[in-house]
């Protein structure tokens, strides 16, 4: 490693991933894409005259186009599709983040501990991970989706959010694991530092970065998931809709109204994609040992 | 190899009974039952009810009884299909559900290898890159929006296929469905291979097959395939669990009689014996699979049997 390399690491680890985060275009324009999208889902709703519910008799299942009105068309009920998908999107959005966050909140405090306790304990934790690992996570959230009541936008997020984190677990427990043999880590103990001190100067700020980058990557699952159950029916319900609900209703009416499907599907995928490069573009910036 | 197989086999059963267990315990602590939901029936006939479908026993018999059913290979009966039980459900939507996923894991081995494998001995060259972006929309489109473009596309503009049914599996009714539930998998095995391609080109016995003179066409096919293939075994598990998930949409996009259809309206209908009969079957399945997956690599792979 050369003396300029030190240099830019001693001065910082955001300092140095900052920097490598700005010569990566292809996540700066995904960030730069989602923040376009998030703001349009917030401010597009106060702006377009109509509401998510109003139905206009002069427009049904109107296909795109400015003079109308409608810029991206109607459904069969004369609803507007752009507002209809912005909602979606804030609600997707919403969804994300917050099962995001309940799955960080989870896999880092299982993972940080079985990691940093060891021995007995890290092997049931694990193995409890393993075994909620062998069933596919749509299961739980199925089963959840059954018992509690439908629609329940709360429930959906804990739900979706309770069943992810177990990747974070894993990641978090790894790194906690290897912080732990490190020299500097020694070399604290050595000098006197106690435990508590131990975890919270040395080994969380170094689990920063990984957790940041694994939860950019877990905000598209989630949004995934809650469209996927929203398409079968078992996620948001009317008259809420969310992209996922959208696209099912788009995929009914397809053969005579294809921008139904359409619409709300591009917006799905923009998303998914611009979170995953963003997510990548993290990593790569902030992952020691890609440097 | 085959003490290993043993063993493996015998940690089996207590994940499924954990499995099974969970399930049931969600299922039956939960508030409301499954009767809640039809216009408040007058409570003497919930209690009929209840009494007809074993559900007034206490929770410890209820559950040793699921148990000693699900040995005899019954499910117990569907709460909202009337005079239908849960196996039959099962032995219906099964074979269609099977020889879907079978035919998309190996649709996407078959494909996915020969891409990866193609795009890593073309490296940064055109067909390089055009196999990377196809094998990233592959994986970033979710099956829910791929059936039904696909289906669109192929089904209402080009008339070349059926946009839905089944027809006893005729193949012309099973090509869109399974290239829908492939295409994220074989996405997904491309990049592997692709991956683990350029790894076994740079290791050391590339080096001295071909310093032997041995051809580019021996080198690849009989020292390279075997050891990058080893990645793609690995993920053949995850794989399972990926198309299970998957079936339910793509059954529900095309409308085929399988059994993620039944989870999928069981779920909605908050029929519990379906739902946990449904969770049962394919937790078995997602566990074999994973097993023969496990079996595969050690055989594959010698160093993993004696960890």
């Amino acid at each position: 490693m050369t003396e300029s390399a030190g240099v830019r690491i001693a001065g910082g680890l955001w300092g140095g991933a900052l920097s490598r985060m700005a010569r990566d275009r292809a996540a700066l324009v995904s960030a730069g894409v989602i923040v376009i999208i998030a703001l349009l889902a917030l401010i597009g709703p106060l702006v377009i005259p109509y509401s998510q519910q109003a139905l206009d008799w002069q427009h049904i299942a109107s296909p795109p186009q400015f003079s109308s009105g409608h810029w991206l068309g109607t459904d069969r009920l004369g609803r507007d599709l752009l507002v209809r998908t912005l909602h979606g999107v804030r609600i997707s959005l919403v969804i994300g983040l917050m099962a995001t966050l309940v799955s960080l909140v989870i896999g880092v405090t299982w993972g940080a501990a079985a990691g940093f306790l060891g021995g007995r304990s890290d092997e049931l934790m694990m193995r409890t991970v393993d075994v909620l690992y062998t069933l596919p996570y749509i299961f739980i959230v199925i089963i959840l989706s059954t018992i509690f009541a439908r629609g329940n936008v709360y429930v959906l997020f804990f739900a979706i959010g309770a069943v992810g984190w177990l990747t974070m677990a894993r990641i978090v427990r790894g790194q906690t694991l290897s912080l732990k043999r490190r020299e500097f880590v020694e070399a604290a103990v050595v000098t006197g530092v106690g435990r508590a001190a131990i975890v919270t100067r040395h080994i969380v700020p170094n689990l920063i970065g990984p957790v940041v980058v694994y939860a950019t990557l877990t905000i598209p699952q989630m949004i995934l998931y809650e469209s996927f159950l929203s398409f079968l029916g078992l996620g948001v319900q009317e008259p809420l809709a969310s992209l996922g609900s959208l696209i099912n209703l788009g995929a009914r009416e397809m053969e005579s109204a294809p921008w139904m499907l359409m619409v709300p599907a591009g917006f799905l995928v923009v998303l998914l994609v611009c979170f995953n490069f963003l997510g990548d573009g993290l990593r790569d910036a902030l992952d020691p040992h890609e440097r | 190899m085959f003490a290993y197989a043993i063993r493996r086999v015998a940690l089996l059963v207590p994940t499924l009974l954990a499995i099974i267990t969970i399930s049931f315990l969600i299922i039956r602590l939960a508030p409301g039952g499954p009767f809640d939901e039809e216009q408040t029936l007058p409570p003497a006939i919930k209690a009929n009810l209840e009494a007809a479908y074993g559900l007034d026993a206490p929770l410890s018999k209820q559950y040793f009884r699921y148990i000693g059913g699900l040995i005899r290979g019954d499910f117990g009966p569907s709460f909202k299909f009337r005079d239908v039980r849960v196996s039959e459900l099962i032995g219906q939507g099964l074979p269609v559900s099977l020889s879907l996923g079978a035919c998309a894991v190996l649709l996407a081995i078959l494909v996915g290898v020969p891409l990866g494998a193609l795009a890593a001995l073309r490296r940064n060259r055109a067909v390089d890159h055009a196999i990377r972006g196809v094998a990233v929309l592959g994986i970033a489109l979710p099956s829910f929006v791929v059936g039904p473009v696909l289906a669109l596309v192929f089904g209402l503009y080009l008339h070349w296929l059926p946009v839905a049914g089944w027809e006893g599996g005729e193949a012309r009714y099973m090509i869109l469905p399974v290239v829908t539930l492939s295409l994220p998998v074989m996405a997904y095995v491309a990049r592997l291979a692709r991956a683990s391609f350029l790894e076994v080109m740079r290791a050391n016995h590339i080096r001295t097959a071909r310093a032997k003179g041995l051809s580019e066409y021996t080198v690849v096919w009989r020292h390279a395939l075997r050891p990058a293939l080893m990645p793609v075994v690995s993920y053949l598990g995850p794989a399972t669990a990926f198309v299970v998930t998957g079936s339910l949409v793509v059954e529900t996009v095309f409308g085929l009689p399988g059994t993620g259809r039944y989870l999928v309206q069981g779920a909605i209908n908050r029929d519990y014996t379906l739902v946990m009969g449904m969770i049962v079957v394919y937790g078995v399945i997602t566990l074999l699979c994973n097993l023969i997956a496990d079996l595969l690599y050690s055989w594959l792979d010698p160093r993993v049997r004696h960890d």
